[in-house]
């Protein structure tokens, strides 16, 4: 098993405040560029003017109906995405735990596969619905066979539905062309023309989880001490884990099926925030859901200037910007020999 | 004793399994016929018949060979069942040579294999120089792996949507890893890359042994570690890269075999012979199955293998409940 430990060290008060209002300013940040920045030139007080003073002209609605639904749609994954990974990390105690590894991204897959192949749905409303089941059916198969108690057990288990999902996948899209077609559309992950009415749906699910994950702070902070000496303070680990694991499969549910399958955010975004704030999951878990969307709106934005005139997915950018990233970070790590 | 025992008993299988496999498809003929026509006692026909499956049946073999080899290795060197190349990007980068090749240059399979041999031993060379500075830590490796593998899958789901459908249809199906198809012109270059490079991985077996123990027990019986280490690595890649180019990434064998040996054969260490006769025992019959499962249409060996692999480790992990250390 991969083992591995960061060199991260506790911060003073100070370093973290720094950390988070950096975090809050360079969120604001990306907001706006990420509304201010596409295929057609609106300067800033274009900008402002189709935000707070709606008139219908072009622009206005360029702004309005394009680029502020996908934003917000944007800030929504990129917390959702920060706060599964960094939970998910806590509990399996193991800094590559992603919700991608966790068959979470397949299991949504396979189910709009099921979807379109099976049940002939075809709008995009509807088909949420299906990736939204089957990546949490996804989860909650990879917490069963996993077990709640062993984090090997987990990535294991992880590894192992993804397979037989991923075959599931290749076989229906080998057979159904018309399958291939609207798969290879939603696997590389993109934040464009989702219909955010659709999507509202998802809404209570995405709260739960955010609940769920300001609720499991501290009882994590403990957990981390180990097994016994946590017990020894009250808790109980198998439930933290447990319910970690439901707003975990929550949050990457409800992400996965709003922009198809984002990897990395997850993995990257708790690296970076360990490493500036320490291990304190009260810190770790707020942080992680402010610089989830810095990373996913600025690879869309990035994937915007870069692919112009079209663009490109952002879901492709966070594969390229967080890989080479993690890169840096896995370098950095010291490794444990068993 | 056991360890040959049960390579004999793999082999055996395997055999059975060509025999099934040659005499399946639209003209079936009975394991006796297909017999009888190997040692040259057939009808022209059951003649034609076979010599045209018999590649398939063979190319399996080689390529579950191939993959099972690599993947002892490699997770002997990183010491860890996770470290096998599907796994830590090899295969990823060969996938990307490969459809670089059918969606950027539209090349047939010959460039299509040359495409993906590259880009595996070009991703094994930026994920080795990337652990350089601080030598190949296993945990390191693996992670390091993980990350430019999701590059590499960035970059081919780019490509993906960017070709026109039927580019897309034919890079897909070679994605999955298929059979389909694979005549002598692809049975040639891989026996002859498994023949040449497989007995050295053998040679190395006592090495990888030490190996596993850790590099400084190795080093202490005089094992040279780095140079090694780097000569199996380059070896095992150069097999997966060979393997992925014949029939596109076929996932699983390469992570599954030499687990599946090592419960066989009862030993530890890297159980060269075992894993590499449960490689192509478990590449044939996914093909053999992928062929019979369904009457209407064909599963590629891919689909199979990784449904067959994901519901086996999901198995190992329910029937080890307790024991932590699963696989």
């Amino acid at each position: 098993m991969v083992q591995i430990a960061e060199r991260v060290t506790p911060r003073p008060a100070g370093v973290r405040t720094l950390v988070l209002t950096v975090a809050v300013l360079a969120l604001a940040a990306v907001v706006l560029l990420s509304i201010g920045f596409g295929s057609n030139r609106i300067s800033l007080g274009g900008v402002l003017h189709g935000l707070f003073a709606y008139s219908g002209t072009f622009d206005d609605v360029v702004i309005r109906d394009d680029r502020l639904p996908r934003t917000l749609l944007g800030v929504a994954v990129g917390v959702a995405l920060g706060l599964a990974g960094a939970l998910l990390q806590a509990i399996a105690r193991n800094p590559v735990a992603d919700p991608g590894l966790l068959g979470i991204n397949h299991g949504a897959a396979v189910a709009i596969v099921v979807g379109t192949a099976v049940f002939s749905v075809d709008s995009a409303g509807q088909l949420v619905w299906f990736a939204f089941g089957g990546a949490l059916a996804g989860t909650v198969l990879v917490a069963l066979i996993g077990g709640a108690t062993s984090p090997l057990r987990l990535v294991l288990a992880g590894v192992a539905v993804q397979a037989v999902f991923v075959g599931v996948n290749q076989g229906m899209q080998v057979i159904n062309t018309h399958n291939l077609d609207r798969m290879r559309a939603w696997l590389v992950g993109s934040l464009v023309n989702r219909d955010l009415g659709g999507l509202a749906g998802l809404l209570p699910f995405f709260l739960t989880g955010l609940v769920l994950a300001a609720i499991l702070a501290r009882p994590l902070n403990t957990v981390a001490l180990g097994e016994d000496t946590a017990r020894g303070l009250g808790a109980n680990p198998a439930l933290v884990r447990v319910t970690g694991m439901v707003a975990v499969g929550l949050l990457s549910a409800v992400a996965t099926a709003a922009c198809g399958p984002i990897a990395f955010v997850g993995l990257m975004i708790p690296h970076v925030v360990r490493a500036l704030v320490g291990p304190d999951e009260r810190w770790v878990l707020p942080l992680s859901a402010l610089l989830g969307p810095v990373l996913l709106l600025g690879c869309d934005v990035l994937g915007r200037l870069l692919g112009s005139p079209g663009e490109i997915q952002v879901g492709v950018m966070t594969d390229v910007v967080g890989g080479l990233a993690f890169v840096v970070v896995a370098r950095r790590l010291k490794a444990v020999r068993r | 004793m056991r360890t040959w025992l049960v390579v004999s008993l793999l082999a055996l299988v395997t055999l059975v399994l060509v025999v099934l496999s040659v005499g399946t498809g639209d003209y079936e003929l009975t394991p006796a016929e297909v017999l009888r026509t190997l040692a040259g006692q057939g009808t022209k026909a059951q003649y034609l018949v076979v010599t045209g499956r018999l590649p398939r049946a063979l190319v399996a073999v080689l390529v579950g060979v191939a993959l099972a080899l690599a993947g002892a290795v490699f997770q002997t060197v990183t010491r860890n069942p996770l470290g096998s190349p599907d796994i830590i990007g090899f295969t990823t980068g060969s996938a990307t040579g490969g459809i670089v090749m059918i969606l950027l240059v539209g090349a047939g399979p010959g460039l299509v294999a040359a495409g993906a041999i590259a880009g595996g031993l070009l991703t094994a060379l930026v994920i080795t120089a990337l652990c350089a500075p601080h030598g190949l830590l296993s945990s390191r490796l693996v992670l390091i792996g993980i990350a430019v593998s999701a590059v590499l899958a960035g970059v081919n789901g780019y490509l993906l949507v960017r070709a026109k459908l039927e580019a897309a249809a034919q890079a897909v199906g070679w994605l999955t890893g298929d059979l389909a198809g694979r005549d002598w012109t692809y049975f040639v270059p891989l026996v002859l890359v498994v023949v040449v490079l497989a007995p050295f991985v053998f040679a190395h077996a006592p090495a990888l042994r030490m190996l596993e123990m850790g590099d400084d027990a190795a080093t202490a019986v005089g094992v040279a570690v780095p140079r090694v280490r780097g000569t199996l690595l380059l070896l095992a890649v150069a097999l997966a890269a060979a393997a992925t180019a014949a029939t596109g990434p076929i996932p699983f064998v390469a992570l599954a075999a030499p687990q599946l040996a090592r419960r066989l054969t009862r030993r530890p260490g890297p159980n060269l012979a075992a894993s590499a006769a449960m490689g192509a025992a478990l590449v044939v019959a996914a093909d053999y199955l992928g062929q019979r499962i369904l009457s209407s249409s064909l599963l590629p060996v891919g689909v199979v293998a990784a449904a067959l692999g994901g519901a086996y480790l999901i198995w190992l992990l329910v029937s080890s409940r307790g024991r932590v250390r699963a696989a």
